[in-house]
């Protein structure tokens, strides 16, 4: 028993259960937090139990990239958009009727999926098999030869969505304010002296008829 | 490893993609008022996949089923003939949308360029061979959607229903993938074939059945079929009408193939246990679609009750064994070409800061512009359902195809419902023409999207001759799979 206890295995199911309850939690707090800076913060921890789960899994490369990509480059432009926009927190009111409804239906579900599942699945589970490679074995190769070979066509396809997001993003955003004072340079620069800039005008003087004077 | 092998047969799709990024750089350099050369750009991008689609089919020998990206994409009979289909009916959702955004003076290339995205979504959900890359089609097609939804952004109504529609389908998408990955959990692959193969082996299918609720939530939602059917009316209505064209026609198709590959092609092994929920949702389907479509006073929430109602006449197929996924198919077509014409209709009757949206508009139309009524009249009633036209004959494969399996109580309520649904077919013709106009609004429309508008209503009657071949392509390309 305490040999158990001390070995690796146990170690790193102990890790495991962790690291999902923190996951679990976190996931559960972002939906539910009111003011939405908390939320997204809850969101960088959950991202980093994830991380943490992979690491288990001794996927180091994804991740590596789930905390730096993720972490580092998306929650941070995230949370400097909630700060720019001045989002108000909403004051506590009380459960509604929709939330009551969905919150029994949720639970009903459920329990019928853990009824389901869990005694049927219990032994399909993974008790205590470490994943384990052989030295010298490289994520990044692994990732690399999946995703440029067996799915690149998935992997192209992924790129053109990230590109219909882009134009989708400023088609929708990009707006002209009609009081810009600009003054475009490449008309200023065509501008000729006697053409654009100055006008003789020509008037007939006037005869007779004039007002004024003491004829 | 791949190369040009694998390349050529993906040659429409290159095309098609080729022809989105062109026309988006083209649009920086148009104003608002012209653009007909995005217009011209994205037909021909459009012609030139259809002649790489159909050349295969050219010579006389047959086209062979092709896996190709390692089992991402399959090239199949079905795939080409449901590929035309789509191009045909893109040819014209861009003159209608043409017309329609001149008329709202809300022209913009990028319009033209996220329908061609969402092309080559729509082709990928056709072609996809494995669950990722259906997946990825999906949301191509889905994203270039929510966009198209929320173009007209000064209107109050468009961002709404846009608004509803992507958080609606951000859902949908995850119990879509939800149920994937506990399929993939029970078989250990995400390609079709494999998955089908392996549910064959296997004694106990609970987890493969457990995601299979799963993925049909998911393929539900994006049909708009019934207990998952609250985005459509909002969005029909909410989207500027040239969107509402887009998203009512080729995406249907494209939806049919998505379930016939994951539903008809992987998860065959599970058959007994999905019929029951599809019949339960072809079933509710028709019914609501046709009884709350009795009190719509707006005709585009009326196309898009209609609509549930139709896709649930298309999933009854499902139930028909290979002679009703044919029947489906042959109706996916046709429902289509009707959708795009009856919404072609009501942006030709539109002009400059008027929209024919509601049925009163209709009032009338008889005495203002005869030639109008009747060809509104070919595309109601084959909507409808009635003999000659080609809406009828679709309707009837379908019901024959669920006849044939037994489901005799299933195709009499599908009747029934469809007989009290007719009603409001036939509404929107007694006001075209037993009712006193309101306005004398003249028809402003170019010559161009008239005389488009009228061969794709007189379709309707036309397609009567061609019914057995097009029948015969589609029987062809479901026994091919």
């Amino acid at each position: 028993m305490i040999e158990y206890l001390i070995s690796a295995e146990f170690y790193q199911i102990l890790l495991f259960y962790v690291y999902s309850g923190i996951l679990i939690g976190a996931a559960l707090a972002v939906v539910t937090m009111r003011n939405s800076i908390y939320s997204a913060l809850f969101l960088i921890l959950a991202f980093f139990s994830a991380a943490a789960l992979w690491l288990l899994l001794e996927a180091e490369f994804l991740a590596l990239t789930l905390v730096l990509v993720y972490v580092g480059a998306v929650m941070v432009l995230f949370l400097f958009v909630i700060m720019m926009l001045d989002v108000k927190i909403k004051p506590k009111s009380g459960i509604s009727m929709y939330t009551k409804v969905g919150i029994f239906v949720a639970l009903l579900m459920a329990l019928e999926m853990i009824m389901l599942l869990g005694k049927k699945m219990a032994h399909v589970l993974p008790q205590d098999d470490l994943v384990k490679h052989v030295k010298g074995y490289s994520n990044v190769k692994e990732v690399a030869e999946n995703l440029y070979t067996q799915y690149i066509l998935p992997f192209e396809l992924a790129s053109v969505i990230l590109l219909v997001a882009i134009v989708a993003a400023i088609l929708l955003t990009l707006r002209k304010r009609s009081d810009y004072k600009y003054v475009s340079p490449e008309s200023q620069v065509h501008v000729k002296a006697n053409k654009n800039r100055m006008r003789v005008v020509k008037m007939e003087t006037e005869k007779g008829n004039y007002i004024g004077g003491d004829e | 490893m791949f190369g040009w092998s694998e390349l050529t047969p993906v040659l429409p799709e290159l095309i098609i993609l080729a022809t989105a990024c062109i026309v988006l750089i083209l649009g920086l350099f148009t104003t608002h008022e012209k653009g007909g050369l995005l217009v011209l750009t994205s037909i021909a991008g459009v012609v030139f996949a259809a002649i790489a689609t159909a050349k295969s089919h050219m010579g006389t020998q047959e086209l062979v089923k092709q896996v190709l990206f390692n089992g991402n994409f399959v090239r199949d009979y079905m795939g080409d003939v449901l590929k035309v289909a789509v191009y045909f009916i893109m040819l014209f959702v861009f003159i209608y949308s043409k017309q329609y955004l001149r008329n709202k003076n809300i022209f913009k290339g990028e319009f033209f360029a996220l329908m061609l995205f969402g092309l080559l979504g729509i082709m990928i959900m056709i072609s996809g061979y494995n669950y990722i890359t259906l997946y990825l089609g999906l949301e191509l097609l889905a994203l270039s959607s929510y966009a198209l939804v929320a173009y007209d952004r000064d209107n109050a109504q468009s961002n709404e229903s846009a608004m509803k529609y992507f958080i609606l389908g951000a859902i949908a998408s995850g119990m879509l993938l939800y149920g994937m990955s506990m399929i993939y959990g029970a078989t250990g692959s995400l390609q079709i074939d494999q998955i089908s193969a392996a549910i064959g082996q296997s004694q106990d299918t609970m987890l493969v059945v457990f995601g299979l609720v799963f993925v049909l939530v998911g393929v539900a939602f994006k049909l708009g079929a019934a207990p998952f059917h609250m985005w459509v009316p909002d969005v029909y209505q909410g989207a500027p009408t040239a969107t509402t064209l887009f998203i009512s026609s080729a995406p249907k198709i494209a939806a049919f193939a998505f379930a016939v590959r994951i539903l008809g092609q992987s998860l065959d092994g599970v058959f007994a246990q999905w019929q029951h929920i599809i019949a339960v949702i072809a079933l509710l389907s028709i019914i609501i679609g046709n009884l709350f479509a009795l009190q719509q006073t707006n005709i585009k929430r009326l196309f898009a009750y209609s609509t549930i109602s139709h896709i649930g006449f298309m999933l009854l197929g499902f139930l028909g064994g290979e002679e009703g996924y044919s029947a489906s198919m042959f109706y996916i077509i046709t429902y289509a070409l009707m959708s795009v014409a009856g919404f072609g209709m009501i942006i030709v009757l539109s002009c400059k800061g008027f929209e024919a949206e509601n049925i009163s508009d209709f009032k009338g139309l008889n005495q203002r512009n005869g030639w109008f009524a009747f060809m509104m009249l070919l595309i109601v009633a084959s909507m409808a359902g009635f003999p000659p036209l080609v809406g009828f004959f679709s309707k009837l494969y379908v019901l024959k195809a669920v006849v044939d399996q037994g489901f005799y109580v299933l195709a009499s309520i599908a009747v029934i419902f469809a007989v009290i649904g007719s009603f409001y077919y036939l509404k929107l013709i007694k006001v075209m023409y037993f009712d006193e106009s309101e306005s004398d609004q003249e028809i402003t429309a170019g010559f161009d999207v008239k005389s488009i508008l009228s061969f794709n209503a007189l379709l309707q009657l036309a397609l009567l001759l061609f019914i057995p071949s097009i029948l015969g392509y589609c029987i062809k390309a479901i026994e091919s799979l």
